[in-house]
């Protein structure tokens, strides 16, 4: 086994144990990185030369025993989360050049906790999209099959997982971007409950919606990064005062009584591939068999996800990304006035479905259509909610599939934008309701996909939905 | 068709973007697209329901304004688009060209 193909904890183990140094492990990442991502392309910037020093710091505190729980694992990041002095462009042209001078707090926590930083992943732009084609900088080859696509938007975060090029990764969800990427390419990435990690430092999207977690080879893993990034953030208002539980103990527990809620509704969903269901269902089975109490419940609102989900994201994007202008950062583009530097460098700095969502939210914002596009959403979004709490006090753990079908061919959906937002059908509704998910491998398709089972929780229910995945047959 | 290549174009004036004529037509005949989709949401009865804008229940975070030290002139300066020495550029915010 090559280093990089170790699990953080494994990783952790032996560098501990001095079997091996973060020098050579972080160089064994780099390597795979050098070798794989010409074809996988899950990385818009690596950082070799700072991360090969930042590993001889380490190396000096692990044998020191001063070093944080991660010191010298190396980590990646969707390039959409600011990284100080490490260009971070969202994938899109018009930050070709930024360089922001500031961490987002998870990655300070993450340095502070001893992580190695490789480089940045590859995304769809300012996290539009739902198979890490609506990139700039070309899209992400699935590591299982490199004619289909890695999943969106944080694409390049799960490859890179997927395909050992680092030991984690951190990626940005609004409507499944970790966990629709994660089932396709075969990881754990979690989708915390909404104000549970700090969002200071992600290029926003939709500010109601937004979250950040990690992609890892196990559960475990997945349990020890969030107990690291979780917790209240004076720099993110939105970040709840709650206590950041043990995840990594609480998963050890036993799941004997848990009740797991099978939501009706998502089993019913038009065009849900065969094999994606039986794979569920048997996954379903094996937690009965180890004791849960499998309860069928019903969502009813479930259908309207969607629906609200692509108002409101749009919306809460136009706005958002109005302060794109270039005026003080970014690419410019000279016109012959103020309105024509905006315009022109808005039109090439963005890619088509960017300019598409700020054109539907700008249409679903303006006058005469607010009350019919985004407040009918935020009222839909109400019931959608209630719905969600209603289940969880019959249930703990609700299970679904976390996307209708396994990877699809790149340019499959490229030029059909409705049925790219059909892939976050499943997804989504979490996110509206701020509940947290995750998405942990179940199982592969006949042909090699991989298939990742979805389980949601209530707010700040991380503990419970991370110990249901722990046990999901692998 | 819902939107119109007009209403486009109205839009993207508003939001800024430049649209080639292509464009105008792709994006007309997508959003449309998209736009007969959210129709869905006329079935549901939302007479009386609150609008849901923040799921975390949180209002009225305050904290104390405490002077921290914060070194990042030259990192601000080096990011900024136009520039001369120490002097930062931006361009001009009023003329007369403008057709605002």
């Amino acid at each position: 086994m090559q280093l990089n193909e170790l699990t953080i904890k494994e990783a952790r183990e032996g560098l501990d144990r001095g079997d091996f140094t973060a020098v050579e492990l972080t160089q064994a990442c780099l390597d795979r990185i050098k070798e794989r991502n010409p074809e996988i392309n899950a990385f818009i910037t690596v950082c070799e030369e700072q991360a090969l020093l930042d590993a001889k710091e380490a190396d000096k505190k692990i044998k020191a025993k001063i070093g944080g729980p991660l010191v010298g694992i190396p980590f990646a990041v969707k390039d959409a989360i600011c990284t100080k002095g490490v260009r971070s462009t969202a994938s899109a042209k018009i930050l070709d050049n930024y360089i922001p001078p500031y961490d987002a707090t998870v990655i300070t926590r993450l340095k502070e906790a001893g992580a190695i930083l490789l480089g940045k992943n590859n995304c769809d732009a300012f996290g539009h999209g739902a198979s890490n084609e609506n990139s700039m900088y070309g899209p992400v080859r699935n590591p299982r099959d490199l004619s289909k696509v890695a999943g969106g938007s944080s694409g390049g975060s799960a490859a890179a997982v997927a395909d050992n090029m680092c030991l984690f990764a951190i990626g940005e969800d609004t409507g499944g971007s970790i966990r629709q990427p994660a089932s396709f390419c075969g990881v754990v990435g979690l989708r915390p409950s909404y104000g549970r990690n700090s969002r200071y430092g992600v290029m926003p999207m939709a500010s109601s919606l937004d979250t950040v977690g990690p992609f890892t080879k196990t559960v475990e893993d997945t349990a020890l990064i969030e107990s690291i990034i979780a917790g209240q953030d004076k720099l993110d208002a939105t970040t709840v005062p709650d206590v950041v539980a043990d995840y990594p103990q609480e998963i050890l527990q036993d799941i004997e009584g848990m009740r797991v809620g099978v939501p009706k509704e998502y089993f019913e969903i038009e065009g849900i591939d065969e094999e994606v269901k039986k794979i569920t269902e048997e996954q379903i089975e094996n937690l009965k068999k180890k004791g849960c109490k499998i309860i069928d419940v019903s969502l009813p609102y479930t259908k309207y996800a969607l629906a609200v989900y692509y108002i409101l994201v749009p919306s809460e994007d136009s706005s958002n990304l109005g302060r794109m202008d270039t005026v003080r950062y970014g690419v410019q583009v000279k016109g012959k006035n103020l309105e024509e530097l905006y315009t022109l460098s808005r039109a090439q700095g963005f890619p088509e479905e960017v300019k598409r969502r700020i054109l539907i939210g700008t249409y679903a914002l303006s006058a005469g259509y607010y009350d019919a596009y985004y407040k009918k959403a935020q009222q839909v979004r109400t019931l959608i909610k209630r719905d969600f709490d209603e289940v969880f006090k019959k249930v703990d753990v609700l299970i679904t599939p976390t996307s209708p079908f396994p990877a699809f061919g790149i340019g499959e959906k490229a030029f059909d934008p409705l049925a790219m937002y059909l892939a976050d059908i499943m997804v989504s509704p979490a996110n509206v309701a701020g509940m947290p998910a995750v998405s942990v491998p179940g199982g592969m398709t006949a042909s090699g996909l991989p298939v990742g089972i979805h389980i949601i929780g209530p707010r700040m229910g991380e503990g419970a939905v991370l110990r249901i995945g722990n046990n999901i047959n692998k | 068709m819902a939107i119109s290549i007009e209403e486009v174009q109205k839009i993207a004036r508003l939001a800024r973007i430049k649209l080639t004529p292509e464009e105008e037509q792709r994006h007309a005949e997508t959003i449309s697209v998209v736009l007969d989709y959210m129709e869905i949401l006329n079935e549901v009865d939302t007479s009386g329901i609150e609008p849901t804008a923040r799921v975390t229940g949180l209002s009225n975070i305050y904290r104390e304004d405490v002077v921290e030290e914060c070194n990042i002139k030259d990192d601000l300066k080096n990011i900024w688009a136009e520039k001369d020495g120490d002097e930062l550029k931006v361009p001009a915010v009023f003329n007369e060209e403008s057709e605002e």
